[in-house]
């Protein structure tokens, strides 16, 4: 701005000579040393409000009784909202700000920013399982929290998986993301198929290429497609994928790998030849919009996060249920881990609260709100989650399936430091093809191979 | 509080008369009182301390920050463990040598175009329009500037659902007329068209008031002159108006250079990742340096980007420039 200001005196004097007056450009000045002086006393502001910032407790300790104020960042939905409220009702020192922020790629990003930064993050932040351990990376940017009061809480892989070398751990685990596959079965009755969620199971198969030709079976009858989007079905596929972007070396191997090229072939080829695709990007406007349309899809992978996600776009739909079964075998989508960085002024509050926030009665609550699926053993065996049913769902008994389906996962992909970047790549190559329809799959492998290399 | 008693001293040396005092050429100097110096020194340098905070809060906000952008494009800098090796130029050989680097500039080029001329032709025309002696005047020209006090990503997110692809507004209104829906999210040049749109939504108003302020200081008289010799409105428009517009255009087309290809907001609005599309149809430059910065955390790549970025600014400017020049000595010759 300052600049154009100046370029607008200059022009507006080079092209009228002498037709200024003098006190015009007084007044000019003037407003120079106004906007001088508003800027300066901003900028001071900005500095005191720094100050109060970092006038707080520096040694992270805080005494009992002293009020806290902790702030938590969520993404899409943990479910945490009454738990917030259950706490500090629990503890009346303690309030509690929740940031919540839509995508994962969102929260990441401001996640790194504020790590970069020194400040600015919240006194909890989550970690996404696909980006784990790039963040795994900066040890010194987060607390230990491993405690022995909370070991042998996790399933063995959820704990390990944030386990740093030196045995210091990074998170605690939140939820896990066992899938199934969600349909709608008022769909699949039109279109003459069976509807009862266990002959569906029976009816989607349990390899991939069953999957996709129950699809062609059922578009040949309907106007609805099979899935949203590629992207969708692809969250399922590459999960089971044992090594799939990156070695243990974290060497880039994304485009040299055959499964990888597999999968995206075979998917591809059902999108677009077999037409199985209603060519949406997930958590797009159309996306969530089609929910509530005539002509829409009638299958998706389903984690049990999903579940609330489904039942937040489809409010009102009747029809959705959930089979289990899940093509290729089990495979987890998601789940995250809470962290606190040690940026914060309190952390050793907020290590309390994520590990009040991560213990098993605090996870089935979240699971009963969103259907955040649990991720420590001792709720995975609770009478509570086996006995739950989602009335959205048809009354299916979703805790009972989403733990069978947990049981069904064989393979904890290996995910590298730039697993979440590989995966945007594939997934932005996959949707050329799909939704775009600007590139042909050959086409969009090569600009993907190309992303490979520049990453390298 | 040297510089009193140095005076005190050379006032008692002038009063005693010492020998120095006394010689020739040397004589006058030791004369000039306190006051004089003073106040010689108010002269010459007062000037540059009433300058002095722009230029300091230029340095700390402007210079700084822009030459700490060349230091780090010269590092492998990651976003959070810092610096890191020197490395010359590679970074700037890396970043022109993808792909999606010319990617950007196309886009961003193309979206600066889409946006800024009509822009500048519909401020110029709306603010024709409030010229006149309109009733409710205030509140027409007020009205003008709504759009821009929207925040740009409010007015993103609207847009965004209004060209939606499938159930979006502008499409349903094309169909209902027989027209083929748009793939305003897949296409190039549709999406360049969606983000010009919001672009020029926020900005035209803001553009016409600017317009208007400098058309109310063209003379009258000239209008009155035009009608004796017969010109209609549309001649007084291209004839009289225009060419006393023209500084101000020139100052439009200036900033709206600099707003053009810095733009971030509505393309990173545009859909739900803010990437710029799977293909990168309408990721600009801002959108790859934030990508590059913050989503692969290489501030290095970034920072390349972002020196380019100025240079490309810097180099349209100086267009700008050379036909300011022109046109401003060419009215001299008039």
């Amino acid at each position: 701005m300052r600049t154009t200001d100046h370029a607008e005196e200059n022009t507006s004097a080079a092209a009228h000579p002498g037709r200024r007056p003098g006190s015009a450009r007084g007044a000019h000045r003037r407003a120079h040393v106004l906007r001088g002086i508003a800027l300066t006393s901003g900028l001071a502001l900005a500095l005191t409000a720094c100050g109060g910032a970092a006038g707080g407790d520096d040694d992270g300790g805080v005494a009992e009784g002293e009020d806290v104020s902790l702030s938590v960042t969520t993404f899409n939905e943990f479910g945490y909202e009454e738990l917030f409220t259950e706490y500090e009702e629990l503890n009346e020192n303690v309030t509690i700000e929740h940031n919540k922020i839509d995508t994962a790629e969102n929260a990441r990003d401001s996640l790194r920013n504020s790590l970069g930064a020194g400040q600015g993050a919240s006194d909890i932040e989550p970690l996404e399982v696909d980006w784990l351990a790039e963040f795994k990376q900066y040890p010194d940017r987060f607390e230990d929290l491993s405690d022995p009061e909370v070991e042998g809480r996790w399933l063995d892989w959820k704990y390990e998986d944030a386990l740093l070398e030196d045995g210091s751990l990074i998170g605690y685990g939140t939820d896990s993301g066992p899938q199934a596959v969600c349909y709608r079965a008022d769909l699949f009755e039109e279109a003459g198929l069976p509807t009862d969620r266990d002959e569906v199971a029976d009816f989607l198969g349990d390899t991939w290429e069953d999957y996709f030709a129950a699809g062609r079976e059922f578009v040949a009858e309907s106007d609805s497609a099979w899935y949203s989007g590629s992207d969708n079905v692809w969250q399922g596929m590459i999960n089971q994928v044992e090594v799939p972007f990156q070695d243990a070396e974290g060497e880039v191997i994304a485009d040299t790998n055959p499964e990888v090229k597999d999968l995206y072939d075979q998917l591809l080829e059902a999108s677009v030849q077999d037409e199985l695709s209603a060519g949406l990007t997930q958590w797009s406007g159309d996306w969530s919009d089609a929910f509530q349309r005539e002509e829409t899809f009638a299958t998706m992978m389903c984690p049990g996060w999903m579940l609330g996600i489904i039942e937040g776009n489809a409010a009102e739909v009747e029809g959705w249920d959930i089979a289990n079964t899940f093509p290729g075998g089990g495979a987890n989508w998601g789940g995250s881990y809470l962290t606190v960085p040690s940026q914060g002024d309190n952390v050793e509050a907020a290590k309390e609260l994520a590990a009040w926030l991560t213990a098993p009665e605090q996870q089935l609550k979240a699971f009963e709100v969103v259907n955040a699926f649990p991720s420590t053993a001792e709720a995975l065996e609770s009478e509570e989650l086996l006995s739950a049913t989602n009335e959205f769902f048809n009354d299916a008994p979703t805790g009972e399936i989403l733990a069978e389906r947990a049981e069904a996962v064989e393979t904890q992909p290996l995910k590298g430091t730039e697993y979440l970047t590989i995966n945007v790549a594939i997934q932005d190559a996959i949707n050329r093809v799909d939704v775009d329809g600007s590139d042909d799959p050959e086409s969009s492998w090569q600009k993907f191979v190309n992303d490979m290399e520049a990453l390298r | 509080m040297t510089a009193p008693s140095r005076a005190e001293a050379a006032a008692t040396g002038s009063r005693s008369g010492g020998p120095a005092g006394r010689t020739g050429t040397g004589r006058r100097k030791p004369r000039i009182s306190f006051r004089h110096r003073a106040s010689a020194w108010d002269r010459r340098y007062s000037p540059y301390l009433y300058i002095s905070p722009f230029f300091l809060l230029f340095a700390v906000v402007g210079l700084f920050p822009l030459i700490y952008t060349i230091w780090v494009a010269a590092h492998d800098w990651d976003l959070i463990m810092g610096q890191g090796e020197f490395v010359g130029t590679d970074n700037f050989a890396h970043v022109l040598g993808q792909r999606a680097f010319w990617i950007s500039l196309r886009n961003t080029l193309s979206i600066f175009i889409l946006s800024s001329a009509p822009q500048v032709v519909a401020a110029i025309l709306i603010a024709y329009l409030l010229d006149y002696n309109l009733r409710a005047r205030t509140f027409w020209r007020m009205g003008v500037l709504v759009p821009y006090v929207v925040t740009p990503v409010a007015v993103a997110l609207i847009f965004s659902n209004l060209f939606g692809d499938r159930f979006g507004l502008v499409n349903s209104m094309l169909e209902t007329v027989g027209i083929d829906a748009v793939g305003w999210h897949s296409g190039v040049l549709p999406s360049h068209l969606a983000i010009a749109t919001m672009v020029n939504f926020r900005w035209t108003g803001y553009n016409a008031l600017i317009f208007l302020a400098a058309m109310q200081a063209v003379p009258r008289d000239l209008y009155e002159a035009a009608a004796i010799d017969g010109a209609g409105k549309v001649r007084q428009f291209i004839s009289v108006t225009i060419p006393n517009l023209r500084p101000t255009i020139i100052f439009v087309i200036i900033t709206s250079t600099i707003g053009g290809l810095q733009i971030f907001d509505e393309p990173r609005m545009f859909d739900q990742y803010g990437r710029g599309g799977a293909d990168g149809q309408w990721q600009t430059m801002t959108l790859y340096l934030y990508e590059l910065g913050w989503t692969r955390s290489d501030f290095g790549l970034a920072s390349a980007v972002a020196v380019l970025l100025f240079l490309l600014i810097v180099a349209i400017g100086l267009v700008n420039f050379v036909i300011t020049r022109r046109i401003s000595s060419s009215e001299v010759k008039r």
